[in-house]
């Protein structure tokens, strides 16, 4: 389908007018339509295109101006004093994001273990399906579920524990997919090869197969860092947010969604510069993550 | 861990449901101080939005999966593919913000007054683009919508179409058809279920978006309108507006039955489309035109 498409016989009969009126209008017809709707096709690609860089200039244009070094080092400041920055929230993201990670990847990439290496049976599409699910799941339904059963019940503050639970509830599906599909394109020759030498099943998972879809496993739990960590909804429902310097699970924690959130509300300027830089921050951290393990992905390692 | 979460959320919602049983889910009074509660303008503004966005973005992407699919040459397919991606991978709180201070006051300025003069006029038409023009409304929560569902259906869509067989294609051209001929004819009817399907994840997507809503979205209203300039609120923006004040128990079950709604709707658009997805990788369906 690539490259130049060469004449149909119709068009070169339309050329040389060897057709009756009637025929040839028809196919002139038919090939104005076709020009037309691949003008459409274009049109509708180019759109696409147009909408993703008109946003990302503008968080450029609006963002770069907030930058500067006490952006990045001191804590929100209220309004009326000048400078003030955004680390409470860059923190306070990578403290929940690491214990999100810890509390998400080993599940994520035991259901995976468990889908790819024994899962058969009614019971395995079950456990797919509902993984499935549970990562079509609206963020903020997540955020109600541990709002509920964390903040209201169980602790009875907001808190940064809570926040942690939610991403790592957003996080299970995206691990546990990536890492499934990545440990299937390990070669059954490998596994056979470590069970024929009498090394046990678990072993075999453990010394073969992980090791070989290293790249894979890193590539999923970067990508579902950087899902979990652009999240809002459930972060304000559990978290919070704070305007100063905390790493008390037990308490309201700052990240950075919440604090572009806040900023953007209120109605000052210096505030809403401030949350464009926030957002340029963002958006150049999860442009980073994602890179990386596109390139990760298409790598050597998984033996294409 | 998926049962977990329904259960619980349904022992919490348990309080509002039994009091208000259908009612919930029929008027549109929520009145914490007199503890009526009422989401049926909430699920009116969820589908209302989700219907603006999916009439926006589904023709739009499904042009785009076209043009990735069949028209464009590889070194043009790679780098549209991975901006579409990166499309996707935008956190919903940065479309909110460029939502808030860009969209909304170019929809508010240019395109609202626009639709009022040039639709508004027609009746019945007509009066879903009349009244005063805020900015913040139905209409302008649909457009955000649309640009963040746009990447999920036509991603998924574009897989889809390159999942049809090339004898089918090669044999509308050998029938003397023009390429837009054979996209209708043989490409498109292939491939129904499942972009259908994709339309479905596409919506449930939409079903949950909060954020990016909440902010373009107005946050006001107790009554339902026929007029997409009014400001209101879906399901998602609700929760995420209220869950600060619900001191109350019985305030508190509302917001988490409003939970509750949403998340038996997203599963079952969800698994719809991924049924419907699923039906198209196995089989040739559209052989049977």
């Amino acid at each position: 389908m690539e490259g130049e498409t060469p004449l149909h016989t119709s068009e070169r009969a339309l050329q040389t007018g060897r057709l009756s009126r009637s025929v040839a209008g028809r196919l002139r017809m038919r090939y104005a339509i076709d020009r037309l709707m691949t003008g459409v096709i274009f049109a509708c690609a180019a759109s696409v295109v147009a909408i993703l860089f008109f946003i990302l200039a503008y968080i450029i244009i609006k963002g770069a101006p907030a930058l500067n070094l006490d952006f990045f080092t001191n804590r929100p400041l209220p309004y009326g004093e000048s400078g003030g920055g955004v680390a409470p929230a860059i923190l306070g993201s990578l403290a929940m994001l690491g214990v999100a990670s810890l509390i998400g990847v080993p599940v994520g990439i035991g259901s995976a273990i468990y889908l790819s290496e024994y899962g058969r049976g009614p019971f395995a599409s079950l456990v797919r399906f509902t993984i499935d699910l549970i990562a079509g799941l609206p963020s903020i339904v997540v955020g109600v579920f541990v709002w509920a059963l964390l903040v209201r019940q169980i602790i009875g503050q907001y808190n940064g524990l809570a926040g942690s639970v939610a991403l790592a509830i957003i996080m299970v599906p995206i691990v546990s997919r990536t890492v499934e599909e990545v440990l299937r394109l390990v070669p059954d020759m490998l596994r056979e090869a470590a069970l024929a030498l009498g090394v046990s099943r678990w072993k075999t998972i453990l010394r073969v197969v992980l090791p070989t879809a290293k790249s894979g496993i890193i590539t999923a739990v970067v990508l579902s860092t950087a899902r979990a960590g652009g999240e809002t909804a459930p972060l304000l429902l559990t978290a919070l947010g704070n305007q100063f310097f905390s790493l008390d699970f037990s308490a309201p924690m700052a990240a950075l969604p919440i604090q572009i959130y806040s900023y953007a509300v209120a109605p000052y300027d210096d505030w809403h510069t401030k949350a464009w830089g926030s957002a340029l921050v963002l958006i150049i951290v999860i442009g980073v993550l994602s890179f990386l393990a596109r390139q990760v992905v298409r790598g050597p390692t998984l033996g294409r | 861990m998926l049962v977990l979460l329904v259960i619980i959320l349904f022992y919490d919602a348990k309080d509002a449901v039994l009091q208000y049983r259908l009612d919930f889910l029929t008027t549109t009074v929520w009145d914490p101080v007199f503890e009526k509660f009422g989401a049926a303008h909430y699920i009116y503004g969820t589908l209302m939005t989700s219907l603006v966005a999916l009439l926006l973005a589904a023709p739009i992407a499904l042009g785009a999966a076209l043009f990735l699919a069949e028209y464009a040459p590889r070194w043009v397919r790679e780098p549209i593919s991975y901006l579409i991606e990166m499309l996707a991978v935008i956190p919903s709180i940065i479309y909110g913000l460029w939502g808030f201070f860009v969209l909304a006051p170019f929809m508010r300025a240019y395109v609202e007054p626009f639709l009022r003069d040039v639709i508004g006029p027609v009746p019945i038409v007509g009066s879903l683009f009349s009244g005063p023009i805020l900015g913040k409304d139905l209409l302008v929560g649909g457009v955000i919508l649309a640009i963040m569902i746009l990447p999920t259906i036509a991603a998924i869509s574009r897989e889809v179409i390159l999942a049809v067989p090339e004898t089918q294609r090669e044999g509308m051209i050998a029938l003397g058809a023009t390429k837009w001929e054979m996209i209708v004819k043989a490409v498109l009817p292939y491939t129904r279920t499942g972009i259908l399907g994709a339309v479905m994840l596409g919506l449930a997507r939409a079903f949950g978006e909060t954020m990016a809503v909440t902010m373009v979205i107005g946050n006001s209203s107790n009554e339902i309108s026929p007029s997409l300039f009014t400001p209101g609120y879906t399901m998602a923006s609700a929760i995420a507006n209220q869950f600060t004040e619900a001191d109350k128990e019985i305030y508190f079950s509302a917001v988490v039955a409003v939970a509750l709604v949403l998340l038996l709707v997203s599963v079952v658009v969800n698994s719809l489309g991924r049924v419907l997805i699923w039906r198209m990788a196995r089989g040739p369906l559209g052989l049977r035109i």
